[in-house]
Parts: C-alpha cells; structure tokens; sequence
C-alpha cells in the first residue's frame, strides 16, 4: 500500500513503542505506558497486539496471526491482512512452528514455542485488578506496594461460595514473584504455558495505552492457595478430527438435540496432528 | 458432520463488496458528491472534523461519504488517518478575541459593546417540517448584510466581568502543555489535558454529563456569558524563515460560562470560568464543554466531588466515542473459547452440587425445606 511506511507506523513511533517494550521486559509484569496511536482497525479488535506487531516485525519475519486459536477466525484473517498490504516483503504463515512472530487473541499455541520466537498478546484490560478497584490512580498504588490482597480474598470468596475459583479465563498470574498481570483473557488451560516458556511474550492495550512482557524463562504463577492449589480446565473428551486429548477444545453444537463434538482450538495442532495420522496409515 | 465455520476471506471479501453496493444505495439516482456534503451537511463535516481532531472539511466528507453517514465511523477514520501525519511544530496560540464573528451571543447582559449578534441559527426557527425543502432546485435569497464594522471583533464578556474583579482569574502559565494523543493519561490529568479531552469528547457524552450537572448531580449554577463563532487565522513560524507567516483560517466556537463561586476563607465570592473552545460550528458542544470544564473543577475550587460530571478519571476515561465504540464492538468477535470456559466451570460447578446430592439426599433435602421454611 503506498503512501505508509513499512508496517503502517512510522519510524518514530515504532522507536518510542519499542522503547517502551525494552522498560517493560527489563521489568516483568509491570504496566508501562505508551503513547498508543489510532490504528485503522477499531479498539478493543486488537490495536494494542498490532502496535507491538508493527514495531518488532521486520521484512525478514514470518508472521502468524491467530483468534481463539485459530487462523482463519475473521478477526485474524482481517489483521494478517492488514500486515500484509503495509508491509511488504513479510511472509505470513499458519504454522506455529515456521512463525518467528506470533500475535494471538485468546489462546497460547499448543505446540511449544522455541527461543527466538516472539509471541504477542491483543489485551483488552491490562489492570488485573480493575472489577475489585476500578480507579487507575488507585491500582498503581497497589502494584507499587505489591498489595495484592483484594485478589486474594476474591479468590477466597470464589471458593468459599461455589468451591472453586470463579475465573475460568484471564486468571490473575504472578510475574517474577512481583507484579500481579493479567496474561489476558486466555483460558486458565494455557496459563502454565506462560511458565518459564522459552518465547518472548509481549503483551499490548491499545486503548488502555498499556504495554507489559515477560522476558524467556520467567516465572509466572496462576494465583492460588497452597490447600486450594490453581487448577487448569479443559472440556473433558477428544478432538473428533484429530483424536486429541490433551489439546484446548472448542464445543460445536452439531444438532438441536444436545448432539455436540469437541474440535481442537489451535487449527494448525490440530491439522500436523490429522496429516501425522493420515501419512501413518 | 459439522464443522467450525471456515473460509473468513472469502466472506470478508462478500460482505466488504455488499457494503460498497449498500453505500452507493440506488444506482438510478445521482450519487451523493463530497462537495455537495462539505456544503450542505456543514454541521455533520464539523463535528467529525471536531472530534476526529483534523480540520479539514474536503477529508471530513469523504469520511462521511464513506462511513455511510455514521459520524462516529466518519470520525474514527478521519482519526485514522490523522495518526499517520508527520508534525512539523506548533502553531502559535490562536486569540479568540481577534475573531471575526458571524455569530455572538451573551445570555448575562441585554446589550453590551459589540451587541448581540444572533448570525446563522436554528434559535427562534420553529421546528415544523419544511416540505418546501424536499423539491429541489430551490436557492434561497441571499439575506440582508451589514458591515460590522469596528464592532466584527467584539471584547469578551467574561473581560468585563474581570475588570471588575468580579470573575476569578486563570492563573497563567508558559509550560508546555501535554498531548494526550502521544501520551497516555494518568490521574489527576490536570485542566489542560482535560480542556483537550473535552474538545473531541463524543458530544452525546459531553450533552448528557453536562444536562447531569443541571439536574443536580454536581452543583452548577451556569449562565453563557458568551458565546461567539467566527474565522480565526492560524499561524506558524518556520524554523527557516524564522518570522510568522499566516497559514490557513479555522471556523472555531467558544462558549464561556459564567458560574457562581460562593468564595472561599482566602477568597471573595466572585464568579468562576467554565470554559469551550471546539472546530467548527457545533455551538452544542461547546457549551457541554464549558459546563462540564467547570464541573471538572470542582475539586481545584474546594468544592465536595461526588457526581460522575466532577469526577475526572470518569469522565475523561469515557468521553472518546472511538475508542467506547471499539471496545463495545469488540463483543461481536468470537469469544468462544472464552466461553467454553465458563460452560466447563459451571459443568463443573452443577456436578460438584449434584454429587452432594447423591451423597446426602436427606440432608440436602432438609436444607432444601429450611430455605423454604425461611422464604415462606
């Protein structure tokens, strides 16, 4: 597309954005603000993911875009896109493997990522604490106290009324033993994958103007207590198309008669593991 | 079987061409040019000029063209394109008081220097369908002219009002103000980040938090000490010239308003500023504005803070109609993996309950009777 510069932001900000990303990793978990540009994609469609995006990717990068796990999600078809007009040169890909950069909505890969591999969240509330305390001035104080109380005893509560804690998605981690982050609106299944991964993991709110990451190898725990220890949840059965029975499944509805079949979220898993299977037999 | 739904290209693609059609409507009829929005749809090309913060008239109607008429679309594309523009410096400060006005009003005095001068307004129209307006080809007669004059850059109200000591006094200041385009917000934002965030709030929001402020939620006693519209020159100095040089006009409004202030231990009762300063000639919101700079003010003057219109991080976190307009958008993306999340954690929920039940029919049965016993 002419008349923009390689990856639609120009030089400048992509400095000022990844210098924001260099304090943000130097200190894990922490919020660090920035100075977020319009984008011509709408808040909360992933504008913060796609700033990050554009300010590490070079023309040398292979690009994989995915949105609930898949890769053919509108949402993801529409950003992956959208690279590919502003910058020419990158490749895109829908293997997780091949990607040197990967920028998700919802979901962590099921196949492990490698050193040198970047993997960049779209977060739409980067406060964890934001239904417990909703002033910002406020939160900031308690991250720099490390006064994470509030979440404690909402994890309490959950447990004390229903049994078990309430979030079954965006479950609040610890980053290096200091800042409480929220690892976005993943399910919990994928929080231990956050866990010293060997990838970098950035993380970008566009319209909170909040950038955050964890550096490789860092630790990152689901809150919990130790009688009450952080457990992950997936659908229990198989993937109907791969056979899977360790991978996240989405639920589809197949009649009106409770007729339903679980299939793999990570369209890319799921299609290595069904091409595996059809080359053994 | 049924499998997930693929094949997002394709219906992009659809969907983005059947959007083209819709927009061109029927293709019988002449099409609708931007000159002909830029023109006749003048109050619709200033608010997205308003709140898309980019005054240009020719880019705010195509944006309206192309956004089908929905001006908040209009204004996030006009945004849009705004970020990717390079920035060459900083005009000088414009004086509103040098202003030619068409328009200028004062609700606090019956004639004043300068006078009233009421320009082109719906004011005082009676608000009847014009069915003469659906034939075309109709031009109206020109309307009756006068040469202002010495009075076409009237002195401000809120001047006189201060030469009697009467209006509290807006402490100057030569720091640079911020930008919150380029830099995040963060709480107390202070009144010229305010004042900024104000000028390209979405008018809904900014009318209805200030209508808050007459109805009680957040004490206000507002009188429009004036209200003035008119071309106003912008101008720059060059680093390489290194003298001014004018470089354009801009069609502003301002609205000042005039607030009661009961005083102070250290100071007088006198009247308090609220001020509104937006493109264009969307006279609204400037005076939302003004009302809801005012009741931003609060905590400054030493008045209690308790309505959503005075709290600062409230109002100024939710005042962007792009960035609202996304976020509640944003729910029509799948969330299902979300979702399934939740269906396996309330699965889960209902069996630990039901397993209890097996466990212990009786008791379960007994606290069953209890709850009723105690509703009944």
């Amino acid at each position: 597309m002419s008349g923009y510069n390689f990856a639609y932001l120009d030089e400048a900000t992509k400095r000022m954005i990844r210098r924001a990303l260099l304090k943000a990793v130097a200190v894990p978990g922490h919020q660090v603000p920035f100075g977020s540009r319009e984008m011509p994609l709408p808040y909360g469609w992933g504008t913060g993911g796609i700033q990050v995006t554009a300010s590490v990717i070079g023309a040398d990068d292979t690009l994989k875009v995915i949105d609930q796990g898949a890769d053919d999600t509108t949402n993801a078809v529409s950003i992956r896109r959208f690279f590919a007009r502003v910058a020419p040169g990158l490749r895109t890909t829908e293997r997780t493997a091949e990607a040197t950069v990967i920028q998700t909505r919802h979901r962590i890969p099921e196949t492990p990522l490698r050193e040198g591999q970047v993997l960049v969240y779209q977060v739409p509330q980067p406060e964890p604490l934001f239904r417990l305390e909703p002033r910002r001035a406020e939160t900031r104080r308690l991250h720099a106290l490390a006064d994470y109380g509030l979440m404690q005893v909402k994890l309490y509560e959950d447990i004390a009324r229903h049994g078990r804690v309430g979030s079954s998605y965006d479950h609040p981690v610890m980053v290096n033993g200091r800042y409480l982050m929220s690892p976005s609106p993943i399910p919990s299944f994928d929080n231990p994958k956050m866990h010293r991964s060997a990838a970098l993991q950035l993380f970008g709110a566009g319209r909170e103007r909040r950038l955050y990451a964890v550096p490789p190898y860092t630790e990152v725990r689901s809150l919990d207590f130790e009688d009450h220890p952080f457990v992950p949840l997936r659908a229990n059965g198989r993937c109907s198309l791969c056979g899977a029975g360790d991978s996240y499944l989405d639920e589809v509805v197949t009649d009106d008669r409770g007729g339903r079949i679980f299939v793999c979220s990570d369209t890319d898993f799921c299609t290595e593991r069904q091409t595996m299977r059809e080359a053994a037999e | 079987m049924y499998v997930a739904v693929k094949g997002g290209e394709a219906a992009i693609a659809n969907a983005h061409a059947w959007l083209a059609e819709e927009r061109r409507g029927d293709a019988s009829l002449p099409e609708v040019g931007t000159d002909a929005i830029r023109e006749q749809l003048t109050l619709a090309v200033d608010r997205v000029m308003a709140e898309g913060s980019c005054y240009d008239p020719d880019l705010a109607a195509l944006a309206i063209k192309q956004a089908r008429g929905d001006l908040i679309e209009a204004i996030f594309l006009l945004r849009a394109y705004r970020t990717t523009l390079p920035r060459f410096g900083a005009s000088a400060p414009i004086d509103t008081g040098a202003m030619t006005v068409r328009r200028r009003v004062s609700a606090t005095y019956k004639d004043l220097p300068g006078g009233q001068v009421l320009g082109p307004t719906f004011d005082y129209t009676h608000r009847l369908l014009d069915f003469a307006l659906a034939a075309e080809g109709l031009t109206p007669p020109a309307a009756a002219e006068t040469d202002p004059g010495e009075d076409a850059a009237p002195p401000r109200v809120t001047g006189l009002l201060a030469a009697e000591g009467l209006m509290a006094a807006e402490e100057a200041s030569d720091a640079e103000p911020g930008d919150l385009t380029r830099t995040p917000v963060t709480f107390p934002a202070g009144r010229p980040l305010r004042l900024q965030n104000l000028a390209r709030g979405d008018e809904g929001f900014l009318l209805s938090m200030a209508y808050s402020t007459q109805r009680g939620y957040g004490n206000n006693h507002p009188f429009v000490g004036e209200l003035r519209q008119g071309d106003l020159a912008v101008c720059f100095t060059p680093p390489e010239l290194g003298f001014e040089i004018e470089i354009g006009d801009l069609v502003v409004t301002e609205c000042q308003m005039v607030n009661q202030f009961h005083g102070s231990r250290t100071e007088p009762p006198q009247f308090t500023r609220g001020y509104g300063l937006v493109f264009g000639r969307t006279e609204r919101r400037a005076m939302a504005m003004a009302l809801m700079d005012r009741a931003l003010r609060a905590a400054e003057l030493g008045e209690d803070v308790e309505a959503p219109a005075q709290n600062e991080e409230f109002v100024l976190s939710h005042s962007d109609n792009v960035e609202a307009t996304g976020f509640l958008e944003h729910l029509k993306l799948p969330h299902y993996v979300d979702f399934q999340s939740e269906l396996e954690s309330v699965r889960a929920m209902r069996a630990a309950v039901e397993a209890e039940r097996q466990r212990a029919p009786a008791q379960a049965a007994a606290r069953q009777f209890e709850t009723e016993g105690a509703g009944g």
